[in-house]
Formats: structure tokens, C-alpha cells, sequence
């Protein structure tokens, strides 16, 4: 430590903006009220915790608790004793969680790809697009998207379905066979939140026959979702993209997505 | 926070000062989660939100309050619970507890 302190150094956001930046997972620890208020604590999963709130006792109470908000993806205040005492109110600590943006693949390369894309990434998803097809699959025809692969959906997912969580969703957009079986076969493999797929119900009658011959049984069928999207009449890919993301928000809450106007309760999940 | 840092990088860049307000409690209805962050740089421009701009302008003045020194850092409650001292609320008839902060850590 030098004598003389430099003022505008911020190591901890320093820190915080480079994870960020990274989509690395982090928590950010900030006493709130009491003994040292404004002091932080910057918890990574495998790294040591940057800054102190003061305490090594509460530093090392609240880089426990902020690890496990973060694996739920919370963010909330608590309060602890000055040593990290639970059930005291000395001090009250707001742990900030940054989770990882979530992931949105996109099998197939066609014109509701790009405008899915386009919405995805206003819903903050991490967009990855994936057709077997070179010509089809090429970042021009997909600025918007975050990777462009060029690959069979079973392969591309048997490389990274296991990184896939509740959070992410899964859009099968190819409305063919010879891909859309083995890209739902794959990603019902995942533990992937939302999984949809593009065709009419006519084409999704008979891709069921078809799963039903690859072993997929009517219990794992339920996970699917197909025709895509919620029933708002689009027509359009840019109108169809607002279905199928309304459709994943419903899923993730659990509602039936009615209009607001016609039902009580509260609006936020 | 993501959403905010560009910003705040840029007016750091400047030679500004800057202050971070961030969502840290809510009671009731609130158009924005816990962790809604905005930032505010010494000459008051401003990145970000923590409602859906009922309060945003009285978390301005908070902050340059801040960050000339003549309020200390805390939480600033916005809400109808208030009594009448505070003359903004939130029309969604909510609670929100917001800290507000200089970035000097």
C-alpha cells in the first residue's frame, strides 16, 4: 500500500466490470445500513472474494451466502451481527447476483430465424443459430446472432447440451424431418427450460410418428412445444418471433397468457 | 449493471466523477427488479433506470447530492408510504429502497 492512496482506483468494479463483460457469474456483496456502510465484497466461484466488508467473520459469512444466491441467480439483502452473527440486525447487506445471460438455440437457418434472433437479443439471450446447411448458415444472414454454426443439431448438441439449463430455450425452426427429429431427439436429452418447434399442425402429426419411431415417448413429448409460439393470430416472422418469445416468458412463469384486462392478481411474477 | 457500464467507462474517461444508484428492496408492486441500477456522472448525465421513470429525476439529485458531498451514501426510500416530505412516488402505489452510492470502490 503506498502512503499516498490513489482515489480513483475501483478494484472491485474494476473486477465486476471485467466478469461482466466476460458473462462470467459474480456476485456483488454491499453493506447497505450499519457499521461500514458502502463497503463490498466481490464473490467469484473459485476465486478469492475481493474487498472486505470490514469483518473477516462477515466477510466470510457473506461470501458463503452470496455463493449460494448466486447458484439460485437471487439478488436480496440480508442482515447479519457485526461478526456475521444470523438472526442479528447489525448491518444489512445487499448481495447482488450476476448470472450468466441465458441461451437461446436456434435450429435452422430461414427467414423466422433472423427475426427471432433479433428478438431474442432484445430479451437479453445469448444467440446461437445452428443449420447443417453451409450455404444457409453464414453470420451475414445472421448479424444479430452471438455464433453461427455450421452442423447437424444432434452433434452440435451432444457438444454443448450439457451447459444447458432451466434459462435457456431451445427453438427448432428447420420444419424438416431429416433435421427437427434429431434436433428434438438432442435437446430433450438437455435440461433445457422451453422447447418449441416450428410447423404446422399437420408437419408436427407427423414428426411425432416420427420421434414415436426414434423411442421419444409421449411423456417426453410433453416437454415439446409445437406448433411454436403462443396463439396470437402472427403471420409474419417478425410477428411470429413475439409468439414464440411471449410463449418462453409464459413457460418460465408458469402463466396462461391471457390479457392482463381479464384477470386480477398481481402483474409481476 | 451490464447494460450501464459503457457509460460509466466513457464519463470515467472524462475525468467524471460518477454515482451508482441501485434497486436493493421493494415492497408492493414495482416496475423494476432489485438490482435496477443507474448511474449519474458529475455533470448529470445519466445511464440507466430504477423504476419506469417515476423517480429517476429525484435519484439524479440524490446523487449529485452524493457526489458533492453534502448528502453521505444510503438508501433513498421512493413510495406512497412516505409522508409528504418526499414529493415523488411511484404511481404503481409501490415501495422502492434504492442506495445510492459515489463509485469510489
Amino acid at each position: 500500500m503506498s502512503a499516498r492512496a490513489d482515489s480513483s482506483a475501483t478494484p472491485v468494479y474494476d473486477s465486476l466490470n471485467a466478469a461482466l463483460r466476460a458473462d462470467q457469474p459474480i456476485a456483488l456483496a454491499t453493506v447497505v445500513a450499519g457499521e461500514g456502510i458502502g463497503a463490498k465484497l466481490l464473490v467469484k466461484p473459485g476465486a478469492d472474494p475481493i474487498g472486505s466488508l470490514g469483518d473477516p467473520d462477515l466477510d466470510r459469512v457473506v461470501a458463503r451466502d452470496a455463493l449460494g444466491e448466486l447458484e439460485a441467480g437471487l439478488t436480496g439483502t440480508r442482515h447479519y451481527g457485526q461478526h456475521g452473527e444470523a438472526r442479528e440486525r447489525d448491518v444489512e447487506v445487499f448481495i447482488e447476483s450476476f448470472v450468466r445471460q441465458p441461451h437461446m438455440v436456434i435450429f435452422g437457418a430461414v427467414d423466422f430465424t433472423a427475426s427471432l434472433g433479433r428478438a431474442a437479443k432484445l430479451l437479453g439471450y445469448r444467440v446461437t443459430v445452428c443449420d447443417a446447411r453451409e450455404v444457409f448458415a453464414t453470420p451475414q444472414r445472421f448479424p444479430m446472432a452471438d455464433e453461427v454454426i455450421c452442423d447437424w443439431p444432434d452433434r452440435y448438441l451432444a457438444r454443448v447440451g450439457a451447459s444447458l439449463g432451466p434459462r435457456d430455450a431451445i427453438c427448432v425452426l428447420t420444419h424438416d424431418a431429416k433435421f427437427d427429429v434429431p434436433a428434438i431427439v438432442g435437446a430433450l436429452a438437455t435440461n433445457v427450460g422451453y422447447l418449441g418447434a416450428m410447423g404446422s399442425r399437420g408437419t408436427h402429426a407427423k414428426r411425432v410418428a416420427r420421434l414415436h419411431e426414434e423411442g421419444v415417448t409421449d411423456d417426453e413429448l410433453t416437454r415439446v412445444m409445437a406448433p411454436i409460439g403462443l396463439d396470437l393470430g402472427a403471420r409474419t416472422p417478425e410477428e411470429t418471433a413475439v409468439a414464440i418469445c411471449a410463449e418462453i416468458i409464459a413457460t418460465r412463469t408458469g402463466r396462461a397468457a391471457p390479457s392482463l384486462r381479464d384477470t386480477d392478481g398481481p402483474i409481476h411474477a | 449493471m451490464k447494460e450501464i457500464l459503457n457509460d460509466i467507462d466513457r464519463w470515467r474517461a472524462e475525468g467524471q466523477r460518477v454515482a451508482v444508484a441501485r434497486v436493493v428492496g421493494l415492497d408492493g408492486s414495482g416496475p423494476r427488479d432489485p438490482g435496477a441500477a443507474m448511474a449519474v456522472s458529475e455533470h448529470g448525465e445519466v445511464a440507466g433506470s430504477v423504476s419506469g421513470g417515476c423517480v429517476e429525476g429525484a435519484v439524479v439529485t440524490e446523487a449529485l447530492a452524493v457526489l458533492s458531498g453534502t448528502k453521505d451514501r444510503g438508501v433513498v426510500t421512493f413510495g406512497y408510504s412516505d409522508d409528504e416530505a418526499f414529493a415523488v412516488g411511484l404511481t404503481c402505489g409501490g415501495t422502492i429502497h434504492v442506495f445510492v452510492e459515489p463509485l469510489d470502490w
